[in-house]
């Protein structure tokens, strides 16, 4: 009995450290990977200019642009969108009434949906239904909406990261000590005054957490943005909202799969996959800036 | 024995508590509690734990509200108006504001600490603020104190000093009562001893409730005090008369540390 136990204190902590070792091996091979070979085609041209030859030559600037484009639309869907269903979740709705439970349940069940998925029911009601909709009532049926664009796009994205800021705004809620809420009662504070002024100033940090976990999730999908919105190539930028537009995840997948000569962009397609990582990174680091600001400017007013 | 006792009327009762018994969910947990509470004074409920006093303190104004299962029968008039009724909170809480036990200070500089409760009924004007936190400090003696630092956060002051800004927050709507729910149990004795010398002030303009575990913090600084226990009110009487010759042998016994 003592050996095993002798035993057993050495294996499991051997065993844990090796599953985290793996993990870190793998992360490091597979960045590993991509910045070697990466960085070899990466060029101030690469990153300006637009594809050429067959997606062989030239740069990814298109797919940079619309990448960022799309993650900042769905950000400014998603954020407000979420963080007002969370408020009443979490403020105002009666915990055991029916509605909540209901909206929780789907929330979970929007977070378990494949991603392509949303990439049909995007295309079916943002394209299809709501498209056509402005299109009959507002265009008079000339095809302005009614057809896949960025638009649309970064509103699927938005539905499939909904329930990543909900929940990370309602844990943000729930971290708010009840005793400043009391507080705040205690002196005839209305429910408005007490989630404006004291439970949204301190819950915000948690708020924009959500916000960049959203923005990881959303610059990497692929799936939902194929029938939405991205376009294999353009020779032109996105200039109004319905507008279709170069995605970069997309554009791996094309060249990977879609190119007349794939192996002829191997080397690019490196490069791109870089750049998406650092696009990516990118984008969640202004965020978590944006984040510290805003902590910085609360704690000292 | 266990009936309450319905304490004779005191001139000038600032709030009369009728007959109130209250439930969380199946839980009884105040019993037919009536009782005066005289204006301009300080009253003390005392009993051990889990006796009601917290509770009741919280009905006066009806913090008690949002809890779930929560359920109260009887009557509680303020200045002779019924609070239990209406559906406005605001106006009640203003009147009659609550101490925590534990110093509750917004993570907000001291200034906007003080300032939170007039915004919060509608005063912007900052200069108008200042005329308003000014006295509300000097009233829990923390202006001298803090005059140069009104722009700190209140989290870095001693939980002393906090306690005395949470009470200078409460000062800044002009309530008409103050309940503290054992306003002292997380402060020194030097810091304890301060607290209830300001109360003594406070009692000149305000009606104090204090709930304490303390028997001789209630012996020290109230007028009246009452003995609770398991959700009754047993006896409420002028403290000397409560700590020297109770009318009921269990306030004798737990005043006298026999249990408890």
């Amino acid at each position: 009995m003592k050996r095993l136990i002798g035993i057993a204190s050495w294996f499991f902590p051997s065993l844990t450290g090796l599953c985290c070792l793996l993990i870190l091996a793998m992360v490091v091979i597979i960045l590993g990977d991509i910045a070697l070979h990466g960085v070899q085609r990466l060029s101030w041209e690469f990153v300006t200019a637009e594809p050429r030859v067959g997606m062989t030559e030239g740069g990814i600037f298109p797919a940079i642009f619309g990448t960022v484009l799309l993650v900042i639309l769905m950000t400014i869907a998603v954020v407000p969108l979420g963080v007002a269903t969370a408020i009443y979740l979490h403020e105002y709705a009666r915990q055991q009434s029916k509605i909540v439970h209901l909206v929780r349940l789907a929330l979970q069940n929007l977070a378990g949906v494949p991603s392509i998925v949303f990439g049909l029911f995007g295309l079916g009601f943002f394209v299809a239904f709501l498209g056509s909709g402005i299109d009959a009532v507002v265009f008079g049926g000339r095809l302005t909406y009614a057809q896949p664009c960025v638009l649309w796009a970064s509103l699927t994205l938005a539905v499939l990261t909904l329930p990543t800021v909900v929940v990370a705004t309602e844990e943000a809620l729930r971290a708010v000590p009840r005793n400043y809420r009391e507080a705040a009662y205690a002196m005839g504070a209305t429910r408005w005054q007490v989630v404006r002024r004291v439970v949204l100033p301190q819950s915000v940090g948690g708020m924009l957490t959500g916000a960049i976990l959203a923005i990881s999730r959303g610059a990497g999908e692929v799936a939902p943005i194929m029938f939405t919105g991205a376009a294999y190539y353009l020779p032109y930028l996105p200039k109004k909202l319905n507008d279709q537009f170069m995605e970069l995840g997309y554009h791996i997948y094309v060249m990977t799969t879609q190119s007349p000569d794939v192996e002829a962009t191997k080397p690019i397609l490196y490069s791109t996959v870089l750049v998406l990582l650092l696009v990516t990174f990118a984008l969640n680091f202004t965020a978590i800036i944006i984040r510290s600001r805003i902590r910085r400017k609360l704690r000292s007013t | 024995m266990s009936t309450s006792v319905a304490v004779s009327v005191r001139p000038d009762p600032k709030i009369r508590v009728q007959r109130v018994n209250i439930w969380y969910g199946a839980f009884h947990a105040l019993k037919d509690v009536t009782f005066d509470i005289p204006s301009r004074s300080i009253t003390a409920m005392i009993g051990p734990s889990g006796c009601g006093k917290t509770s009741l303190l919280r009905c006066l104004n009806r913090m008690n509200d949002g809890i779930r299962g929560f359920r109260i029968e009887g009557e509680i008039l303020l200045d002779g108006c019924s609070t239990l009724g209406g559906r406005d909170l605001t106006k009640l809480r203003k009147r009659v504001g609550l101490v925590f036990q534990r110093p509750n200070p917004f993570p907000l500089s001291v200034f906007e600490n003080v300032a939170y409760g007039p915004r919060v009924h509608g005063e912007w004007s900052r200069s108008r603020l200042g005329e308003i936190v000014e006295p509300a400090l000097c009233a829990t003696a923390l202006w001298d104190e803090l005059k140069d630092r009104l722009e700190e956060n209140a989290l870095a002051l001693s939980p002393e000093q906090q306690q005395r800004l949470c009470i200078s927050r409460l000062l800044a709507v002009q309530p008409e009562v103050l309940l503290m729910d054992e306003p002292c149990s997380a402060l020194d004795p030097v810091a304890t001893a301060r607290i209830e010398e300001l109360m003594q002030e406070l009692k000149q303009s305000y009606t104090i409730v204090i709930v304490t575990h303390n028997m001789q913090q209630a012996s020290r600084a109230s007028d009246y005090t009452g003995f609770m226990w398991l959700g009754e009110l047993v006896e409420l009487d002028a403290t000397t008369t409560i700590f020297t010759r109770p009318a009921q042998k269990q306030t004798e016994g737990y005043v006298t540390g026999r249990f408890g």
